[in-house]
């Protein structure tokens, strides 16, 4: 087995990315892009700050946008270090960045590729519409929909930009360019060539809604814990992870054991079915690929003014850990859902405020997970409150993605399953659309939503990275308002994401999500997994319980490849045992070992290799075709005479160390024969097939033989 | 190993579905319905026969649906019998059942003030106990037994089970459809390698056409009713048919532009058609790929239906609950409508023997007698629906050819018409079949497999390609038992990969599975190579004589090549399926190797065989191995010829 981390990831929105070699197979792990850079890009202009609400079409407004290009580059140039300002941003139509090193590897070699959550598939479409690309894609049928519709928004937010940009005049475009790229500011470098300079070859055009289709097209969806066997070889299984709605875990069992790979998983979900551990239990190898507390601040930060960082502590139970699987279990059970709630009411609280200051509140979170819970906690604090508030989700996909969140409860957590049995929906926000709380709009230029339109509100847009989609013309609307508030997620670089938007008035919420394994979870989990072989992040640090770890330990780092030797050396074989009736069992001279031919059809069938009697042919006798030992020819005249054949023996002479000297015997009864033996060989010679074949048999009861 | 299934009900019968089977030491009980035709103690199935302790003896419960004849038993079961153990079904079923069983619940209680078998806080303490599955999604009871769901069509939710201890599997079907209706696609299941399918086969013996025309029948009869001012009564489970019919009805509705009321006769199919938005992912594609913008069981021609209106004028169509008429509130609307002629009740293809309903298809009866006091005149039209959301016998038929299980056991039908489907399972499929009566049980062999590490050697030989070139219809070809069939001589190329190795034991050591070639490096053995050789006296006069017949004109006069030549001739001729090679001085087929021999003393040449040549003779040497030992004796024969 090989393993090869691409890419450690960052957050919920960029998962990590690996690539496993496992009996003959490549298996890439995850597809993710790096969202997170289209910071460096210039959003929209800000000439439209005015609002695209009062002016319904902004992109006719900018149709001049292109041609100022020429003037800021030329101050760029003159510029020495100083503090980032909106002009440094590249003002071009986005590209996107991938894992780096993926385009490195030939595609057509890749077999398998499992998707672990929705966003581990956003970069896919460029791997799948890569000529030659073949291999099979395994992804949840959650995750699968989940991720289509993200990648379909996706598009449809960079066809506006694209829109205002217009065709693309080369193939590489001139912010790519050296002399541009040595310009930019030293941050902006950093993320477009990588903090080392290798990351160049990682940014691409986005790609088309053709080829999101077909992407799809390509991918097998798994239901939960369905067993999918690729090539009848592994055999492959989704088991939820608890971060999202479809995210999962994966199970690969081949004829040389099991892996069990773990990706970023949350025990305890408002929303998602809860990080099913127990169903990875018995396989040999770990490959633990959560790195959330490597970027886990855990507290809510704020720009403008000091919030007290929620606290919790688990020092006590630190201290208690052993190996009793009981108290692991109790530990992986505290409750993280508690400490989430209480960061949703704390941003619930300030929304009121916000609203109630005649403020406007914005959350271009991406969050599915977030976003649900937000909305019946907001609505839920607005009754309370008794507002009137109207709270939008303006996104192209919006309304199907709500729709689908209602018709899934296989994959969403105990509580929301507990509404199905009881015959209430799934989540909020059915009955806050029935109750016409809640609007759902493709568009920020919807005619229904001008209509509609209400201030203060709430407002659910997309994109968090806040360079694309609707959520762009209302930070421009609100940014100088100070009763307004923006609510963010903490994987993105505060500073640099609202540049474009300086001067702030308007509040500012960065918000840590729990996103994974707590580390000192990391411990009491792998007590009951129980792996005899761990690949463990190197920049994570292993909580040492007392006890020595029964496992081996291998740390990996990215771009480096980790050769594990395979646990079981020879293959199982599981044979019928109808067909073990026929076996004739032999014991050998020296006694303890006994043998038998065998002989069927080898089936290869989930993973297993199985010997069945199949359409062999049941041959009449078993005859020995393989013989060694050297023959005792007192005992060959003995067992001779004993079926009824007389000759006569004539010995080689003692000592002769030759091979060629032959001891014969002649048979004259009941029909001519010689048999000749020499020390290694034996040849019979007789005019009759019956004759020869008693010889033989004879023969064979002498030596040992199969 | 071997499988016993216990039949506590739908043993020859339709009703009160519950086996138990018994699967390497797991026990699992399939299904725990009622028998709605019966009012004693036959309505449920005889938990006495699984023993003294359900809790210990049972190792799980699993439900394939919500219908009562699968479920009806199971608050019974937990709550007043005191079953505990784990209970699976899917999810819609899980959602849904409560209903079912709230409403039949409640039928008892309004019937002759009948003392209830539970009450409805044992419905909810008993669906507490549900694991609810998804389809395909593997459960892994414990250590040993492994479960599985399949989509069965039928009524929302419904699933096949798949059960898997050790190496013996097997699958029980409860109730099935092989074709998409309305709203639930056809049955689904992998191609898996199976003991034993336990199947219902309600329609044994019907086989039916399209569907389509079908549909047609019951809208003519629906629509002819309304247009003439008469009332339609739809007696039907709340869940299901209902569903069904009412996203036909609606569709139809909206096309002829029809104003007549539908009707709902209680919040409960409302209050149904709730649950089935949510769980719109596990009806049919079409339906499902809509649910975006239009959630199908939004039915906007469908009103809610007050008992006033039973004796309010005018045309309508009203679907009441319970199915079958065997009691409740479709009874009562029954009692008013049947005596007009004006009106319909259409009736499911099967009703339970001791319903109104199966009274209504069994002859066409003028008057019913419901007890002592209460006779009915039935006066009004009635419809048989011929669709059903069961699959007909070639669905059977199919799915079992599908399978192609080692065994199958014939359960939810009627003893006649499963008795002719087992014959026809067991003359057409070759599968073994059995249709046990209730309490009855069947045993059949399970699989079995033993465990070896097998070499790297072996497993690469079993994936050499193994091409064989044959004719058939040839006298080589096998003596199978199915060498009936006549043979049409063509050639043939087979691969077959046949795995042949030696399985190894030693004591204390894992069983071992090694190449023929491995076996004397692992013993630390010398080899001994027993071989045979003979050198044959051939009579040239022969071979030139047939050589002659065969005109392949060659010269008379011949050396010893041109005798090999001659030999490789024949044996080409003569031996369809062997490669012959020419090495000029000898000729090697397999391990046979054959040459000319011109020494006088060969050892190899007995002298015995008949004195009286005519002909100095030619000898051909021969040696060969055990393996082509068949091969050898028929060339030294034709040598010899
Ligand atoms: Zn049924
Ligand atoms: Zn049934």
């Amino acid at each position: 087995m090989k393993f090869t981390c691409l890419r450690k990831g960052g957050g919920y929105h960029f998962p990590p990315c690996h690539i496993l070699d496992i009996c003959g197979f490549r298996i890439l792990l995850d597809c993710p892009l790096d969202l997170s850079a289209l910071t460096i890009f210039s959003p929209i202009p800000s000439a439209s700050k005015a609002s695209s609400v009062d002016k319904p079409n902004p992109k006719c407004s900018n149709r001049s946008g292109p041609l100022d290009l020429e003037e800021p580059l030329v101050r760029k140039r003159q510029k020495v270090e100083r503090p980032l300002d909106a002009d440094d941003l590249i003002y071009a139509e986005p590209w996107y960045k991938t894992v780096r090193n993926l385009h490195l590897w030939n595609t057509s070699f890749i077999d398998v590729v499992l998707i672990s959550s929705p966003m581990g598939m956003l970069g896919l479409p460029f791997l799948s519409r890569i000529k030659g690309f073949s291999a099979k894609i395994y992804v949840t049928e959650a995750a699968a929909r989940l991720g289509q519709l993200m990648m379909e928004d996706l598009v449809s937010m960079h066809m506006e930009i694209r829109q205002l940009f217009g065709p693309e005049e080369s193939c590489i475009p001139q912010w790519m360019k050296w002399e541009e790229l040595k310009l930019l500011p030293s941050s902006l470098r950093d993320v477009a060539l990588g903090k080392d300079g290798g990351e160049m070859g990682s940014w691409m055009p986005l790609y088309s809604a053709a080829d999101v289709k077909d992407c799809m097209q390509k991918a097998q969806r798994l239901k939960y814990a369905e067993e999918t066997c690729y090539n009848s070889t592994l055999i492959i299984k989704a088991f939820s992870s608890g971060l999202e709605i479809g995210a999962c875990n994966w199970t690969i069992n081949g004829p040389k054991g099991g892996i069990a790979f773990i990706s970023s998983s949350i025990f305890g979900s408002a929303h998602a079915m809860n990080f099913d551990y127990i169903a990875l239990q018995g396989n040999d190898t770990v490959i633990y690929s959560d790195f959330s507390s490597l970027d886990a601040t855990e507290d809510i930060e704020n720009d403008h003014s000091n919030f007290v960082p929620t606290t919790h502590d688990f020092s006590s139970l630190r201290n208690e850990e052993n190996d009793e699987q009981e108290l692991a279990k109790s530990v992986l059970h505290v409750d993280d859902n508690l400490e989430e709630n209480q960061k949703l009411a704390f941003l619930s609280s300030h929304v009121i405020d916000s609203v109630k200051a005649g403020g406007s509140v914005l959350i271009p979170v991406g969050r599915l997970g977030i976003v649900l819970q937000l909305l019946e906690q907001i609505s839920t604090s607005l009754d309370v409150s008794d507002l009137k508030v109207p709270i939008y989700i303006i996104s192209s996909v919006g309304e199907e993605l709500l729709a689908f969140t209602n018709i899934i409860p296989e994959w969403l957590c105990k509580q929301r399953q507990e509404k199905l049995f009881s015959g209430q929906p799934l989540f909020g926000h059915v009955e806050l659309i029935n109750e016409g709380k809640l609007h759902v709009f493709p568009a920020i230029h919807s005619p229904k939503l001008l209509m509609n339109w209400q201030e203060p509100c709430i407002v659910f847009s997309p994109h968090w990275s806040l360079r694309l989609g609707p959520a762009v013309h209302f930070l421009q609307r609100w940014c100088g308002d100070q009763n307004s508030l923006l609510i963010l997620e903490n994987e993105l670089d505060v500073e640099l994401a609202l540049l474009p938007f300086k001067p702030m008035a308007m509040k500012v919420l960065q918000c840590s999500f729990l996103s994974g394994i707590r580390l000192q979870k990391v411990q009491p989990l792998l007590n009951i997994l129980q792996p005899k072989v761990l690949l463990f992040p190197k920049d994570l640090k292993l909580i040492n319980s007392s006890k020595s770890t029964a496992f081996s330990i291998f740390q990996y780092c990215p771009d480096e490849t980790l050769c594990i030797p395979s646990l079981k050396d020879k293959s199982e074989l599981e044979i019928a045992t109808d067909l073990a009736f026929h076996f004739d069992w032999r014991n050998l001279k020296q006694g303890n070992i006994s043998m038998t031919r065998l002989k069927g059809e080898l089936f290869r069938e989930h993973g297993k290799q199985r010997l069945i009697p199949g359409y062999v042919q049941e041959s009449s006798e078993i005859r020995q075709l393989v013989h060694w030992g050297s023959p005792d020819l007192d005992r060959l005249m003995t067992v001779l005479s004993g079926r009824g054949i007389k000759g006569t023996l004539r010995k080689a002479s003692r000592g002769s160390e030759s091979e060629n000297v032959a001891s014969a015997v002649l048979v004259n009864d009941p029909s001519q024969a010689l048999i000749e033996v020499k020390e290694t060989s034996t040849v019979i010679t007789a005019t009759s097939e019956n004759l020869a074949s008693i010889i033989f048999e004879s023969i064979g009861s002498v030596l040992d033989g199969i | 190993m071997a499988i016993d299934s216990l039949v506590l009900g739908a043993g020859q019968e339709v009703g009160k579905s519950c086996v138990i089977v018994t699967i390497n030491g797991k026990r699992i009980m399939f299904d725990c319905g009622m028998h709605m035709g019966h009012l004693d103690h036959r309505r449920y199935p005889d938990f006495s026969l699984i023993g003294p302790n359900f809790n210990q003896t049972l190792t799980c419960i699993i439900i394939t649906h919500f219908h009562l004849d699968h479920i009806g038993a199971l608050p019974y079961f937990t709550e007043v019998c005191g079953y505990s153990g784990p209970i699976y079904m899917t999810y819609p079923t899980k959602a849904l059942a409560p209903l079912m069983l709230e409403d039949y619940r409640k039928v008892m209680v309004e019937r002759r003030g009948e003392e209830e078998q539970f009450t409805s806080e044992h419905i909810v303490e008993c669906m507490k106990k549900v694991i609810p599955v998804d389809l395909k999604q593997t459960v892994q009871v414990d250590k040993d037994l492994q479960i599985r769901a399949y989509y069965a069509g039928h009524v929302l939710g419904a699933a096949m089970f798949y059960a898997k201890v050790g190496d013996a599997a097997m699958v029980y079907t409860g109730d099935y459809n092989m074709t998409p209706d309305r709203h639930l696609g056809a049955a689904q299941i992998d191609r898996l390698s199976l003991d034993l399918v336990i199947t219902e086969s309600t329609y044994a013996t019907t086989i039916r056409d399209s569907k389509y025309a079908r549909e047609r029948e019951f809208l003519r009869a629906v629509h002819t009713c309304v247009a003439g001012g008469g009332k339609v009564l739809i007696p039907s489970f709340a869940l299901g048919r209902a569903q069904e019919l009412c996203i036909l009805l609606e569709d139809y509705w909206e096309r002829m532009n029809l104003k007549v009321p539908i009707y709902f006769s209680a919040g409960l199919t409302r209050q149904a058609n709730m649950y089935y938005k949510m769980l719109i992912s596990w009806t049919s594609q079409k339906i499902k790929e809509t649910y975006s913008t239009h959630n199908a069981f939004d039915f906007k021609n469908v009103h809610k239906f007050e008992r006033s209106m039973i004796d309010a004028p005018g045309p309508c169509v009203l679907f009441a609950t319970p199915g079958m008429i065997s009691g409740g509130f479709s009874l009562e609307v029954f009692k008013h409508w049947a005596p007009s002629e004006k009106n319909l009740v259409t009736m499911p293809g099967y009703c339970v023997a001791g319903t109104i309903g199966h009274k209504l298809m069994s002859g066409k009866p003028t008057k019913i007698d419901l007890d002592k006091d209460t006779r009915i005149d039935v006066r009004c039209q009635i419809h048989q629906l011929t669709f059903s959301p069961h699959t007909d016998a070639k669905g059977i038929m199919d799915l079992v050819k599908f399978l192609s299980p080692k065994h199958v056991i014939l359960v939810h039908g009627e003893k006649p018409r499963m008795a002719t489907l087992k014959g026809r399972i067991q003359s057409e499929l070759g599968i073994q079949c059995y249709d046990p009566a209730n309490n009855e049980t069947v045993s059949v062999p399970s699989t079995h497999y033993a465990t070896a590490v097998a070499s790297d050697a072996f497993v690469q030989s079993c994936s050499n390609p193994n091409f064989k070139f044959s004719t058939s219809g040839s006298e080589h070809e096998q003596g199978s038992s199915s060498s009936n069939r006549k043979s049409i001589p063509r050639l043939q190329v087979s691969d077959d990969r046949v795995a042949e190795g030696i399985l190894v034991m030693e004591k204390n050591k894992k069983a071992k599975v090694v190449h023929q070639d491995e076996l004397l490096v692992m013993l630390e053995e010398k080899k001994h190579q027993v071989k045979f050789a003979y050198c044959c006296p051939a009579h040239i006069g022969n071979l030139q004589e047939n050589q002659e017949t065969e005109s392949t004109g060659l010269p008379l006069s011949s050396t010893n090549n041109d005798m090999l030549q001659l030999l490789s001739a024949k044996l080409t001729n003569e031996l369809s399926e062997v490669n012959i090679q020419d090495f000029g001085d000898h000729l090697q087929v397999e391990s046979f190797r054959v040459s000319i021999c011109s020494k006088e003393d060969c050892p190899y040449r007995l002298s015995d065989n008949g004195g009286e040549e005519h002909y100095e003779p030619m000898f051909f040497c021969c040696s060969w191995a055990m393996e082509d030992e068949k091969l050898a004796w028929k060339v030294i024969s034709m040598c010899q010829k």
